[in-house]
């Protein structure tokens, strides 16, 4: 009898597999995510040129106002970037949120154009021309959002452009203090 | 046949995988250039997924060749610069991952099903060796069944099928004899 029941596990074997396979698929898991190491840390040094000339550099004392910050890369050339601008325009405008804008492999004149011709969400902008900045804050492309709390710990990250449930879901609770 | 085995070596040459790191970037330093292909060839791309950084055209990979090969002029080991992108975008970035608590089942998890199996078949095989024991020897009436029935096939004895074993014959199926 046992060596009958022996049979069934190769039945055994496949059932669990199916099981493991349907748990992996329904988990809603993304396996193209990269995850975040910054999410938790102090936010990564910054020291990059303004993208006006003339402008004081932007430096890590932006994260030492006391007030939460958000942090987007963008370029004039990234088609993601236009998507979400006007998820920005809105964020400055209704609720008041302090954006800052990093141009990432940008031409200064091309991003400035960009910004002129769309509207300025950010209240300063800083130039990442080599993409130096964006390394040390773990970037993989543009658009990029990082959310830094007022103690400059980096609370949200967003890789890809942000959506509208991206707002109502964690940017603005974020902003209203209620740290996700 | 000069000729032939001249093609054939340029096809070869052709074959060579292609790396994306261009001649701009390398360092004059041969050595450290070696150092930094070796590294690079660790370290994965965090836009081509399964790509090296060396494989990589992404803007991102050129950034990080260039920050590899900086972090090696000034001085860093080897481990100094894994460690360098670890800190920027986690174990994500190593090819061949880490060995620790996390990744035990990644690590172990095939060899010990390998030993598992194993020992489950040694023990198998041992239960089959002692079942296969010679049986005990047969008694005068068993020797006379046997011949009956060996007999009835090849060599009939019509006195020794009568008697105590002819019923039998019909029920193990054997042709009763014709004496007629």
């Amino acid at each position: 009898m046992s060596r009958r029941l022996l049979y069934l596990l190769p039945l055994l074997t496949l059932a669990l597999m199916a099981g493991f396979f349907a748990w992996s698929l329904l988990i809603g898991r993304d396996p193209a995510a990269i995850g975040s190491v910054v999410v938790g840390r102090p936010a990564p040094p910054l020291n990059i040129p303004a993208l006006q000339e003339g402008q004081a550099p932007l430096t890590d004392a932006l994260f030492k106002s006391g007030k939460p910050v958000l942090v987007n890369f963008f370029a004039s050339w990234c088609a993601p970037c236009l998507a979400e601008h006007p998820l920005f325009m809105r964020l400055k405008e209704r609720e008041g949120a302090i954006v800052i804008g990093i141009a990432w492999k940008n031409k200064r004149d091309e991003a400035l154009a960009w910004l002129k011709r769309l509207g300025n969400p950010f209240q300063t902008a800083g130039l990442d021309l080599e993409g130096k900045a964006g390394l040390d804050w773990g970037l993989s492309g543009v658009p990029e959002t990082y959310a830094v709390d007022g103690n400059g710990i980096v609370r949200l990250h967003f890789r890809g452009p942000l959506i509208e449930r991206d707002l109502t879901d964690s940017v603005i609770p974020f902003l209203k203090g209620n740290t996700p | 046949m000069w000729a032939r085995s001249q093609c054939i070596a340029l096809l070869l040459l052709c074959a060579l995988p292609a790396l994306a790191v261009e001649p701009t970037e390398m360092l004059k330093d041969p050595a450290l250039e070696a150092r930094a292909r070796q590294i690079g060839q660790a370290l994965r791309c965090v836009v081509c997924q399964n790509q090296s950084i060396d494989d990589s055209q992404a803007e991102v990979a050129h950034d990080m060749r260039r920050a590899v090969r900086e972090r090696l002029q000034a001085g860093d080991s080897d481990d100094q610069v894994f460690a360098y992108m670890v800190a920027r975008y986690g174990d994500y970035v190593l090819l061949k991952p880490p060995f620790k608590a996390r990744t035990l089942v990644l690590w172990l998890g095939a060899p010990a099903l390998l030993l598992i199996a194993g020992v489950a078949l040694l023990f198998a095989a041992r239960r089959r060796r002692t079942a296969t024991v010679a049986p005990p020897p047969l008694n005068e009436e068993e020797r006379v069944r046997l011949s009956v029935i060996l007999g009835d096939q090849w060599d009939f004895h019509p006195e020794r099928s009568e008697g105590a074993c002819g019923k039998q014959e019909r029920s193990l199926g054997l042709r009763p004899r014709d004496d007629s």
